[in-house]
């Protein structure tokens, strides 16, 4: 419980930000502008579970695992999909992600 | 006694084959032949060995001679009944087989380490010699008739592979293809009649199979009114298995693979196409016969006159040909043909069953004389470098090692007194001359050709005309002559052999005494055929010339084969390839394989016109996977909230 903060608030920020996340990655060209906003996204979920695991369930443990779990995941994505954007700019040298449909069939 | 030591006789080629086989390359020529001929030569003594301690010491009891199963083992087991296993049974038959192709087999691994000197694959000849070896040992010895047909159709692959040794040339591959399908549709028939016979009896086992008074219960056992075209179940049965030995035998009208399987080396003509293989059809009804004699009389009949009509049709054929090789492979099929009648004017009884013994008589002899005539032969190709007659005459100065050796078994098998082939030829004809006079009219009028057409091939390959050769014949090396005068001291004093005393269809010895009164006319008739022969082609003259002119359109006829081959040709090409195979093909094409083709077709064109959808677009599968998520929400908000 923080003083002076409700729970609300904090929901409102996390959609923000994740509704900002779906934004940029609809949006944005640039495959690492796409990689940060997926980035946004799973942040915002993960401060969704520390939030409801703060507010409502304040003796459970089971929301800050799956945080440090999302981050992990997060970490080790971002490795995959940096080295693939490495390829494909080596191979189009480019990272316009609308170049980059050669696999579509 | 124990006898499994028989064992070794088959494991021993076995072992070589895999030994050279394997080793291929890596092994030195010299060393594979004479690994490969000191294992048949080991086979051959053991085989002498059995043989003396088998007919001398203890075959013999209660004044027969006993089967001996050597050795047995279960291969393979389905049911309780219906077993197959693999094992060495010993009886007169198979003891006299054993000698016989140990002892050409070994001939013919002496002179191949000569004939095919220097020759590309040398390795890989001696290891299918072996492979040969092992598979007709293994056939001889079979207890039972899948034992049998396993090493059958071993023998079929073996001479398949040996037939096509030269297969950079077509004709060879064509050869070896035609003698493999030949047979294997014989085989067709093998195995459904033994399917049959076995469904019948409920055993493989030749002990079981053969014994009387299990066949008088086997008649019985045919379930009553089965008769198919007038014959009973159990002739029909013994027919197709006798089929399957007419293909390996070439009997008429399955003869035909025969000729062509002289594209292989002379030494596999020999040993496989002359005295061994070609003879498991003889072998195989002897095998059987108590079966053939007592419960179904008609397959013997079938027997008769098959091998009656393939000796006549094959002794005619072969006063036509200029192959060397060809006419000793007609000679073959006649000869053969001579045996399976014996064994059809054969009964099993006492008293009557010369016809057996002396089929295995001739077969015995045959081996040894034609066996040489084809090593002789290879010896005068080796010298020539042809096949053809016309390219050959006056070697006699050349090559006498060979022609003195050629002409003992030419003589031996023209039935001169006093050599093998007179003595067991003279068995046949009066087992032929007491049981069925249209057949021993056949067989006097192929003894005369017989003695033709062998002293025309004599006289007009060792004198006839003075051919002048590019380079000067020679007489062949050490190793290809030795092996000759061997089988020559065979194809003279095998006819010694008192075989009433030892091989009959019962086991009992019985007492046979010469007749003078067929072997006088059937003799002076041979010299009959031995005269018009050298009167014709002794010396250089124009009347074989005169005389086929004479007869142009029968002579033509003839020279064709009675265009035998054509007819298969013309039922294969035109028939089974043009109208049937056709017809399947069009179902094949048009119905299976369309109804395949329309799914694939169906599919691709479903494929195609939806494939528009995926445009590569990360962000736009993206806003449709974030609006099927909102839509999905939206639904489950409305339904549950």
């Amino acid at each position: 419980m923080i003083q002076g903060i409700e729970l609300q608030h904090i929901l409102i920020i996390t959609t923000l930000m994740f509704f900002v996340g779906v934004y940029g990655f609809l949006v944005r060209r640039n495959l690492i502008t796409i990689l940060m906003a997926s980035e946004l996204i799973l942040n915002s979920v993960g401060i969704n579970f520390v939030v409801f695991n703060k507010y409502l369930y304040p003796t459970a443990m089971q929301g800050y695992m799956f945080t440090i779990f999302i981050i992990a995941i997060a970490a080790a994505e971002a490795a995959v999909a940096i080295a693939i954007i490495i390829n494909v700019y080596r191979r189009y040298k480019t990272i316009n992600v609308e170049n980059v449909s050669e696999m579509k069939y | 006694m124990d006898w499994t030591y028989t064992l070794a006789i088959i494991l021993l080629p076995l072992a070589t084959f895999l030994t050279i086989g394997l080793l291929d390359k890596s092994m030195p020529n010299k060393l594979a032949g004479v690994l490969g001929t000191a294992s048949i030569g080991t086979a051959f003594l053991l085989s002498c060995y059995t043989a003396y301690q088998y007919f001398f010491v203890h075959g013999m009891v209660d004044g027969a001679y006993q089967k001996i199963v050597a050795f047995n083992m279960e291969w393979l087991r389905f049911t309780d009944t219906l077993h197959i296993d693999l094992g060495v049974i010993l009886d007169p038959i198979s003891v006299m087989m054993l000698m016989v192709v140990t002892t050409v087999s070994l001939m013919v691994h002496i002179y191949s380490n000569g004939y095919m000197h220097g020759e590309r694959g040398f390795n890989k000849f001696f290891s299918f010699l072996s492979l040969f070896s092992f598979s007709m040992l293994g056939l001889v010895v079979a207890t039972n008739l899948f034992q049998m047909y396993i090493f059958w159709e071993l023998v079929g692959v073996s001479s398949f592979l040996l037939i096509g040794y030269y297969y950079e040339k077509p004709s060879a591959v064509a050869a070896s293809k035609k003698a493999f399908i030949t047979t294997r549709f014989a085989d067709l028939g093998f195995l459904i009649g033994i399917l049959l016979l076995s469904w019948y009896t409920g055993t493989f086992d030749f002990t079981e199979l053969t014994q009387t008074t299990a066949i008088g219960g086997l008649a019985m056992a045919m379930p009553m009114g089965t008769s198919f075209l007038g014959l009973s179940i159990v002739s029909w049965a013994l027919i197709l298995i006798f089929m399957g030995g007419a293909g390996k035998s070439a009997m008429f009208p399955l003869h035909i693979w025969l000729p062509d399987a002289m594209e292989g080396p002379t030494p596999v003509s020999a040993l496989i196409h002359a005295a061994t293989m070609v003879v498991a059809g003889v072998y195989l009804v002897a095998r059987l016969f108590p079966i053939y004699a007592i419960a179904a009389p008609d397959a013997l009949t079938v027997v008769m006159w098959v091998g009656a009509i393939s000796s006549l049709f094959a002794a005619i054929i072969a006063c036509t040909q200029y192959d060397i090789k060809r006419v000793l492979a007609f000679s073959t099929m006649s000869q053969i043909g001579y045996m399976m009648l014996a064994l059809g004017v054969s009964q099993y009884s006492e008293g009557s069953n010369l016809g057996f013994t002396a089929s295995m008589f001739h077969l015995t002899t045959h081996a040894m004389f034609k066996a040489l005539l084809f090593l002789g032969a290879g010896s005068i190709i080796h010298a020539v470098h042809s096949n053809s007659m016309l390219d050959m005459g006056g070697l006699r100065k050349y090559m006498p090692i060979t022609f003195v050796t050629f002409g003992i078994a030419w003589l031996a098998i023209c039935g001169f007194p006093g050599l093998s082939g007179f003595f067991s030829k003279d068995e046949i004809l009066v087992a032929a001359m007491q049981h069925n006079t249209p057949v021993f009219i056949i067989a006097v009028i192929v003894a005369g050709l017989t003695a033709f057409y062998m002293s025309r091939l004599f006289f007009s390959v060792f004198f006839g005309k003075n051919t002048h050769y590019h380079h000067t014949p020679h007489e062949s090396p050490k190793t290809m002559t030795i092996p000759l005068m061997i089988l020559a001291f065979f194809a003279v004093f095998a006819g010694y052999i008192p075989f009433n005393e030892f091989v009959t269809s019962t086991g009992e010895p019985f007492h046979s005494h010469f007749h003078w009164n067929v072997a006088i006319p059937v003799t002076l008739i041979a010299f009959i055929g031995m005269g018009i022969a050298f009167v014709l082609y002794y010396k250089e003259s124009e009347i074989p010339t005169k005389v086929t002119k004479a007869l142009s359109w029968v002579y033509t006829t003839i020279f064709h084969k009675f265009y035998i081959d054509e007819i298969y040709l013309f039922v294969t090409k035109k028939i089974l390839f043009g109208i049937v195979a056709r017809f399947i093909a069009w179902f094949d094409r048009h119905v299976i394989d369309a109804t395949m083709n329309g799914f694939a077709i169906v599919t691709n064109y479903v494929s195609v016109s939806i494939k528009g959808l995926q445009s590569g677009q990360i962000q736009k599968y993206g806003l449709i996977f974030l609006s099927g998520a909102i839509f999905f929400a939206l639904v489950f908000i409305y339904l549950f909230v």
